[in-house]
C-alpha cells in the first residue's frame, strides 16, 4: 500500500487544508449556487483519501478524529433532527426555517434549517465514502 | 399539520442514525433497539388513533402543496398496516436482544433493522407513487444487508435470488412510474386518481397496470413469481427472517391494495380475472409447496405464499365485503407469521435444528411451548375461535356472495392442507419421541430464553384477542374498506376541495 513518493507527500500536506477549506466553501455556497453538502462532501473525503494515499490508513485515521461510521450515524442525526424545529412552529415537518442575524463585520447573515441538513449530508457523505475506503485499505494492508 | 402522519418514519430513522452513531457500543445499540422500535409503536397506536377518530390525515413535507411536493396520507389502512410494523418490529428487537450474536451485532444489526422499519413505514403513508419507489428501495437496501448478515454460504445463494428478482421488480416499477407520468404528468396518487379517469386511452392505462401488477407480484410473492421467497427466507438470523416474513411481502400486498383501489380501477374484467387468477394459484402452488418441505422454516416460507393468496383474493373480489376479509387477512396473518418464525427459533436453541425428521419430543419436555405452538398454527389453518378463522370466514363469505366459486373450493381446500402442514410440525417436533440420534448438540440455556418467551407468548396473545375480539377488528376492517372503496374522499383529502 504505501508508495513512497516524496513529491505526493509534500503535496499533500498543502493539499489536504486547501482541499477542506474548498469543501467547506462549496457547502455553504451551496444553498443558492452550484454546491452543498453532497459534493462538499465527495471533495472532503477526496482530500483524506489524497492523504491515505500519500501516507497510511494509519495517519488517515488520526485526521479523521473519528470513526467514519459514527461520522456517518451523527450526521444522518443531524439531517433527520433538522426537520423537526418546524413542529414548534406548526408547519409540517422539514419546512425550511430562517434565521436572519445582522453582524456587524459581516452583514446580514442568514442561517436556515436547510443549512443545518446540508451539514448532515457532507458528514454523511464523508463518513460512507471514508468507511468503504478505509475498510479496502485495512484489507489491502492484511495482504501485504 | 398533523405531526402524528410522519413520526413512525422519522422515530426509525433517528434511532438507525443514532445506533449508527454508537457503533462501537453494544449496549447502547441494544438499548436504542428496544426504545426506537417501542416508541415507534407507540408513534403508530397514536397515528390509528388519530385516523380512527378524524378521518384522513395528510401532512406536505417541508410545506410544499400537493401535487408539487410530497405528501404523506394516513386513511385508516395505512394506519393498520403501520401499527403492524410497529408491533413486529418491538417483538423482534426484543426477540434480538437474546439471539443475535456479537458477531452481529457489530456488523450493524440495529441500524439497518431501523432503516428496514423506516422503509416500510414510509411505503405504507406515502401518497406520492415516485416516493413508494424511494421506500420501496430504502426497505430493500436494509433487507439485503441482513439477508447476508453472518455471511454463510446458504445466505449468499439466496440472497443472490433474493436481490436479482427485486432488482428486476425495482426496473419494473420504475418503467411503470416513467410510462404513467408520461402519461398523466403527476406523480401525486390522488392527482394520479383523478385525472386517469379523464384519460382516452385505455389501453395503455391497462398496459401500465400490468407492469404494476408484476412489479408488485414480485415483492408480494405471488403466482407466479414467488420462488425467490423459498429459496431466501430460510437462510439469515431467525429474527431477520420473522421480520421479513411479518412485513416484506405485505409491502406488497399494500401497494396492489393501494394502486389497484385508488388509481386502477378493478371495475375493468380484465385486471379484476387475472388478479383473480393469480390470488387462487397463489395459493394452491404456496400450499402444495409446504406440504413437499420437510425442514421448519421452509414449510413457513411456502405458507407465507398460499397466505398471501388469500389476501389477493379479498382484493380481486373487489366487493365491500372482500375487501374487509383482506384488511382482516393481513392483520391475523403478520402477527401469526412473525410468531411462528420466532418458534421455529427458540426450537432451533433448544434442539439444535430445523429439520423436522432431527426433532421431537417438545411436548414432552416444553408443554407450555407446545401450546404457544399451537396458538398461531391452528389460528394459520383457519380453527375458530382463532384470528384465521375469521379472516378465513369473511373471505369465503364473501366468495360465496360473489358466485366465484372454484375460489371458494380453492379457498377451503388450501385450508384443509394448511392444517394438515400444522398437524406435520405438530406431530413431528412436538408430540413424536426424540431421535435417538438427534443432530447437534443444543445451545446452552441462558436466562434470555425468558425475553424469546416474552414475544412468543405476546404476539400468542394478540393472535387470541383478535379472535376474541373479532367484533371490533371487524368494525376497524370494514371502516378501512369503506375508505378504499371511496377514492374521492382520499383524493379530496389530498388535494383539497378543489379536486
Amino acid at each position: 500500500m504505501p508508495m513512497y513518493s516524496l513529491i505526493l507527500r509534500s503535496a499533500s500536506h498543502f493539499l489536504l487544508p486547501l482541499l477542506l477549506l474548498f469543501s467547506i466553501f462549496l457547502l455553504l455556497r451551496g444553498h443558492n449556487e452550484p454546491g452543498g453538502g453532497f459534493i462538499g462532501g465527495l471533495v472532503a473525503s477526496a482530500a483524506i483519501a489524497l492523504y491515505l494515499f500519500s501516507m497510511d490508513v494509519k495517519a488517515a485515521r488520526q485526521v479523521l478524529h473519528i470513526d467514519p461510521r459514527e461520522l456517518l450515524g451523527w450526521g444522518l442525526t443531524l439531517a433527520v433532527l433538522s426537520g423537526v424545529p418546524a413542529v414548534f412552529w406548526h408547519q409540517p415537518f422539514f419546512t425550511a426555517q430562517w434565521l436572519t442575524l445582522e453582524l456587524p463585520a459581516l452583514g446580514e447573515v442568514k442561517l436556515s434549517t436547510v443549512l443545518l441538513f446540508d451539514i448532515g449530508v457532507y458528514m454523511v457523505v464523508i463518513g460512507s465514502v471514508l468507511t468503504v475506503l478505509l475498510a479496502l485499505a485495512d484489507a489491502d494492508d492484511a495482504r501485504h | 399539520m398533523r405531526p402524528e402522519v410522519a413520526l413512525p418514519i422519522l422515530i426509525p430513522l433517528l434511532a438507525g442514525a443514532l445506533s449508527l452513531a454508537f457503533w462501537r457500543s453494544r449496549a447502547m445499540q441494544r438499548g436504542i433497539g428496544v426504545v426506537g422500535t417501542g416508541v415507534m409503536m407507540l408513534s403508530a397506536w397514536v397515528l390509528l388513533y388519530t385516523t380512527w377518530q378524524e378521518g384522513y390525515l395528510v401532512m406536505h413535507m417541508g410545506n410544499w402543496p400537493a401535487p408539487f411536493g410530497i405528501v404523506l396520507v394516513a386513511d385508516l389502512l395505512s394506519a393498520i398496516m403501520v401499527v403492524l410494523a410497529g408491533i413486529t418490529g418491538f417483538a423482534t428487537a426484543i426477540y434480538s436482544l437474546a439471539t443475535l450474536g456479537k458477531r452481529h451485532e457489530h456488523f450493524g444489526y440495529y441500524p439497518l433493522m431501523h432503516l428496514l422499519l423506516a422503509g416500510v413505514n414510509g411505503a405504507f403513508l406515502t401518497g406520492d407513487i415516485f416516493n413508494l419507489y424511494v421506500w420501496f428501495e430504502v426497505m430493500l437496501v436494509a433487507s439485503f444487508a441482513l439477508l447476508i448478515l453472518g455471511g454463510e454460504r446458504a445466505q449468499m445463494e439466496g440472497a443472490i435470488k433474493y436481490v436479482t428478482l427485486n432488482l428486476v421488480s425495482s426496473a419494473l416499477f420504475l418503467s411503470a412510474i416513467g410510462l404513467l407520468y408520461g402519461l398523466i404528468g403527476t406523480l401525486n396518487m390522488a392527482d394520479l386518481a383523478d385525472k386517469i379517469a379523464q384519460l382516452e386511452d385505455p389501453g395503455m392505462v391497462k398496459v401500465v397496470a400490468m407492469l404494476f401488477l408484476v412489479a408488485f407480484g414480485i415483492k408480494a410473492a405471488a403466482f407466479p413469481f414467488f420462488f425467490w421467497l423459498p429459496a431466501s427466507y430460510h437462510t439469515p438470523q431467525v429474527a431477520v427472517s420473522a421480520l421479513f416474513a411479518g412485513l416484506l411481502t405485505k409491502v406488497g400486498v399494500y401497494a396492489l391494495f393501494r394502486v389497484f383501489t385508488l388509481i386502477f380501477s378493478l371495475e375493468d374484467p380484465f385486471t379484476q380475472n387475472v388478479l383473480l387468477w393469480m390470488a387462487g394459484l397463489t395459493m394452491l402452488t404456496g400450499v402444495l409447496g409446504a406440504a413437499a418441505q420437510y425442514e421448519f422454516r421452509r414449510i413457513l416460507s411456502f405458507h407465507i405464499i398460499s397466505q398471501i393468496g388469500y389476501m389477493i383474493l379479498g382484493l380481486a373480489l373487489f366487493t365491500p365485503l372482500a375487501l374487509i376479509g383482506g384488511v382482516f387477512y393481513i392483520m391475523h396473518h403478520i402477527i401469526v407469521k412473525a410468531n411462528l418464525f420466532f418458534i421455529s427459533g427458540l426450537i432451533y436453541r433448544l434442539k439444535g435444528s430445523y429439520e423436522l425428521r432431527e426433532l421431537g419430543g417438545v411436548y414432552r419436555s416444553h408443554p407450555w411451548l407446545a401450546l404457544l405452538f399451537l396458538i398461531p398454527a391452528l389460528s394459520l389453518a383457519g380453527l375458530p375461535p382463532l384470528s384465521g378463522f375469521f379472516a378465513k370466514f369473511i373471505l369465503i363469505r364473501a366468495g360465496i356472495e360473489a358466485q366465484a366459486w372454484w375460489l371458494v373450493g380453492v379457498a377451503l381446500l388450501v385450508g384443509l392442507l394448511t392444517l394438515y402442514s400444522m398437524v406435520k410440525i405438530w406431530s413431528e417436533v412436538f408430540w413424536k419421541a426424540a431421535p435417538p440420534s438427534a443432530g447437534k448438540t443444543p445451545e446452552p440455556r441462558t436466562r434470555n430464553d425468558a425475553l424469546l418467551y416474552l414475544s412468543i407468548g405476546g404476539l400468542a396473545l394478540l393472535t387470541v384477542l383478535i379472535g376474541l375480539g373479532a367484533q371490533p377488528v371487524f368494525v376497524l376492517a370494514e371502516q378501512a374498506a369503506a375508505q378504499l372503496l371511496d377514492p374521492r374522499g382520499y383524493i379530496e383529502a389530498v388535494l383539497g376541495g378543489e379536486a
